[in-house]
C-alpha cells in the first residue's frame, strides 16, 4: 500500500478555501505516520494553479493542478472522476467534510469501489487502518470506526484540523481532467455568495445567535451589532427563526442545521431546544441571554445572565467595543 | 413520473442516549422511532412532485428488520403509494454496503428520480445516496433545498457556506434532500386508514459484507454544569471580565 495521501485541495469562484488547507494538515498526519507525501489536488479555472504555494506552505509536498475553463464551477463529476484515476498511487484520500467535500467524497469511494469513513472529528493512524471519531445522533454518541481497505477514503469535520504553517516543496503538477468537465451531466449554472463579506458559521471563531426571545425580525440587527463589535464573529438562528423567514435557512444551527463549535457561542433569547443544543454544545464556551431562568440554554452555558435580550445585547456590544478598543 | 425515496427508521433524537452491553449499539430500550427528519423531507417533496404532476407513483423503501414496516407504513400514511423492505436484521455500519443492497433494488425498478436525505439523523455519514448513484451511474446532486422541473431538467439549489449553486441535471437522476425543501406533511386519518392497505413488499436485502468495523460507541464528555453569573445589563461588566480574564476569548 502506498504511503502517500491525496487531499482535496477545495476551491471556489478561485480562491483557495480554509478547507483545502485542513485536509492538507489531516492528510500531513496519515502521511507522516506512514512516511509517506502529501499530494494536493487542486481544481479551477485558469490561474487556479497561483494557489500551489498556499498549499506547500501548508504541508503538500506536490500539488496537482487540474486547470480548465469547466471548473469555474463546481463541477463534482469531472472533479471525483479525476481524482479516482490519480489514485492508483495513493494510500488514503482526505477531503473537508465541507459542502463541497462531503458531496466529492463518497463519489470517490464509490467509482474506486471501496467503504469510506465520513465526518470524522479525529482520527487515529494504526499501521494500514486508520480509525475514526464520528460523532452521530445529533452529537451525543461517538462512534469510533476502523477503515482497513485501501485506499481509505475520509472526510474530516472543517475545524477539526486546523490549518500550521508546515513548508513543503509544494512542486506542482499539471494534469488534464480524467472526464470532459464540459460532458458532466450534473452542470452548476451558478455560484452565488449569499453573505460573501460576512465570515462563514463553519469558520468563524466566534458565533452570536438569536432566538425566538427576539421576539421580531429586526431585532436581529442588535445580534449583528454584537457580532460586530467582535469583528471575527458570524451571526446564527434557531430553527424556529429560520421557519419564521427570519433569517435564511442557511444560518441554522441545529439538528437539522449547520454543526458549530466555535470558540465562543452567545446564545441571545435562545431556550436551548435539544434541536438547538445539538447543533452547538461542542462550542468551547457557551454565553446565554435569557429572561427564563428555566431555560435549558442555561443549563449547557458556562456564562448565563437572566434578564432582557433586547435591553442587555445593546450593552453588551457597547461593552465588548470597549475591551476590544482597549 | 416515478420515484423512489429510500428512507430510514431511527430513534427520537430528544432523549438521553444509553449505549447497549455490546458497546456497539444503542440500548433501544423505551426509544421512539420515526422516518429520520431529512427523509421526511424527500417524501413530502416526492409527494408534491407527483401532486403538481397529477401522476406517477412514489416508492418508499428502507433497509431493515421488521421494525421498519411501521416507517414505510408512515410515508404511505403521507401518501407515498406503495413500499419495499430490504429485508436485514442487525445494526449496518458500512454505507458502501448498505447502498449496494439499495442499488440492486433500484436498478431496474424504472425510478426517473431516486430521493434521500442528505443524512441519516442517528448515524449522520451521509454518503448512502451518492453512492447508490455512482453505482447505479445515474447523475447525483447532494444536499438540495430547491427542486423544480423544466420538462426532463431538474433544476436545483445546494446551499454552501455562505454561498448556494444553482445546479441543472436531466432525469434519471439521484437527490438527497436537505431542510427549507418542505415540511413533511401529518399523516391525516384516512392518509392512515389507506395506508393499511396499500402494498408493502418484503424481500430480503442483497447486503455484501461489511469492510469496515465499528469498534465501539462512546457518550461524548459532559459539560460542566451551566452556571448563572447575574441578572439584567448589571451582569455585563462581570461577564465581559469572565470572557476576558477566565474564557479568553474577548
Amino acid at each position: 500500500m502506498s504511503a502517500h495521501v491525496l487531499a482535496f485541495a477545495e476551491s471556489r469562484g478561485g480562491d483557495l478555501r480554509r478547507a483545502g488547507l485542513e485536509a492538507v494538515t489531516a492528510a500531513r498526519r496519515i502521511a507522516d505516520a506512514r512516511g509517506g507525501q502529501v499530494h494536493a489536488i487542486l481544481f479551477g479555472a485558469a490561474g487556479i494553479g497561483a494557489h500551489a504555494a498556499a498549499l506547500g506552505a501548508h504541508g503538500a509536498d506536490r500539488v496537482i493542478v487540474v486547470e480548465h475553463a469547466g471548473f469555474t464551477h463546481n463541477n463534482p463529476e469531472a472533479v471525483a472522476a479525476t481524482i479516482a484515476a490519480k489514485m492508483s498511487g495513493y494510500g488514503a484520500f482526505v477531503a473537508t467534510a465541507s459542502a463541497t467535500g462531503k458531496d466529492v467524497a463518497p463519489r470517490v469511494a464509490a467509482k474506486l469501489q471501496v467503504p469510506m469513513a465520513a465526518d470524522a472529528t479525529a482520527f487515529e493512524v494504526k499501521g494500514d487502518a486508520i480509525t475514526v471519531t464520528h460523532p452521530g445522533y445529533t452529537g451525543k454518541i461517538l462512534q469510533s470506526i476502523t477503515l482497513t481497505a485501501s485506499p481509505a477514503i475520509l472526510s474530516v469535520r472543517a475545524g477539526a484540523y486546523l490549518p500550521v504553517a508546515n513548508a513543503k516543496a509544494g512542486e506542482v503538477e499539471a494534469v488534464a481532467p480524467a472526464a470532459d468537465p464540459a460532458a458532466s451531466r450534473v452542470r452548476v449554472t451558478e455560484t452565488a455568495a449569499g453573505n460573501s463579506a460576512k465570515l462563514d458559521l463553519g469558520e468563524a471563531p466566534v458565533i452570536v445567535s438569536g432566538g425566538r426571545g427576539l421576539k421580531e425580525a429586526a431585532n436581529f440587527s442588535l445580534v449583528e451589532a454584537l457580532a460586530a463589535a467582535f469583528g471575527n464573529a458570524a451571526v446564527g438562528a434557531t430553527r424556529a427563526v429560520t421557519d419564521d423567514g427570519w433569517r435564511p435557512h442557511a444560518d441554522q444551527i441545529g439538528q437539522t442545521g449547520r454543526l458549530v463549535s466555535p470558540d465562543l457561542y452567545i446564545a441571545c433569547g435562545i431556550s436551548g431546544a435539544i434541536q438547538h443544543l445539538a447543533g452547538m454544545r461542542t462550542s468551547k464556551t457557551i454565553v446565554a441571554i435569557n429572561k427564563d431562568t428555566e431555560a435549558p440554554i442555561f443549563k449547557v452555558a458556562d456564562y448565563g445572565v437572566v434578564g432582557d435580550v433586547l435591553e442587555i445585547l445593546p450593552v453588551l456590544t457597547e461593552a465588548v467595543k470597549r475591551a476590544k478598543a482597549s | 413520473m416515478k420515484i423512489a425515496v429510500c428512507i430510514k427508521r431511527v430513534p427520537d433524537m430528544d432523549v438521553r442516549f444509553k449505549i447497549a452491553p455490546s458497546g456497539t449499539a444503542v440500548d433501544e430500550t423505551g426509544l421512539k422511532f420515526d422516518i429520520s427528519d431529512f427523509d421526511g423531507y424527500a417524501v413530502e417533496a416526492a409527494l408534491q412532485i407527483k401532486e403538481k404532476l397529477n401522476a406517477g407513483e412514489v416508492v418508499v423503501i428502507s433497509l431493515g428488520g421488521d421494525v421498519v414496516q411501521e416507517t414505510l407504513r408512515k410515508a404511505m400514511s403521507m401518501g407515498a403509494d406503495r413500499a419495499v423492505q430490504l429485508k436485514a436484521d442487525g445494526t449496518h455500519v458500512d454505507s458502501f454496503a448498505i447502498a449496494s443492497a439499495l442499488a440492486a433494488e433500484l436498478k431496474d425498478g424504472g425510478y426517473d428520480l431516486i430521493m434521500f436525505g442528505r443524512m441519516s439523523i442517528d448515524t449522520a455519514h451521509g454518503v448512502t445516496g451518492a453512492i447508490v448513484a455512482e453505482l447505479l451511474g445515474l447523475p447525483c446532486v447532494n444536499a438540495i433545498s430547491k427542486l423544480e422541473f423544466d420538462g426532463r431538467t431538474a433544476k436545483m439549489r445546494r446551499e454552501l457556506e455562505g454561498a448556494y449553486e444553482l445546479v441543472e441535471c436531466a432525469l434519471p437522476a439521484v437527490v438527497t434532500i436537505d431542510e427549507g425543501i418542505a415540511r413533511p406533511r401529518y399523516p391525516s386519518l384516512k392518509g392512515i386508514m389507506a395506508a393499511k392497505k396499500k402494498p408493502l413488499e418484503t424481500k430480503p436485502a442483497q447486503l455484501p459484507a461489511a469492510r469496515l468495523s465499528l469498534d465501539a460507541l462512546a457518550l461524548p464528555p459532559e459539560r460542566a454544569a451551566g452556571r448563572i453569573i447575574g441578572e439584567g445589563t448589571a451582569a455585563v461588566p462581570e461577564l465581559v471580565r469572565l470572557l476576558k480574564e477566565e474564557a479568553k476569548v474577548l
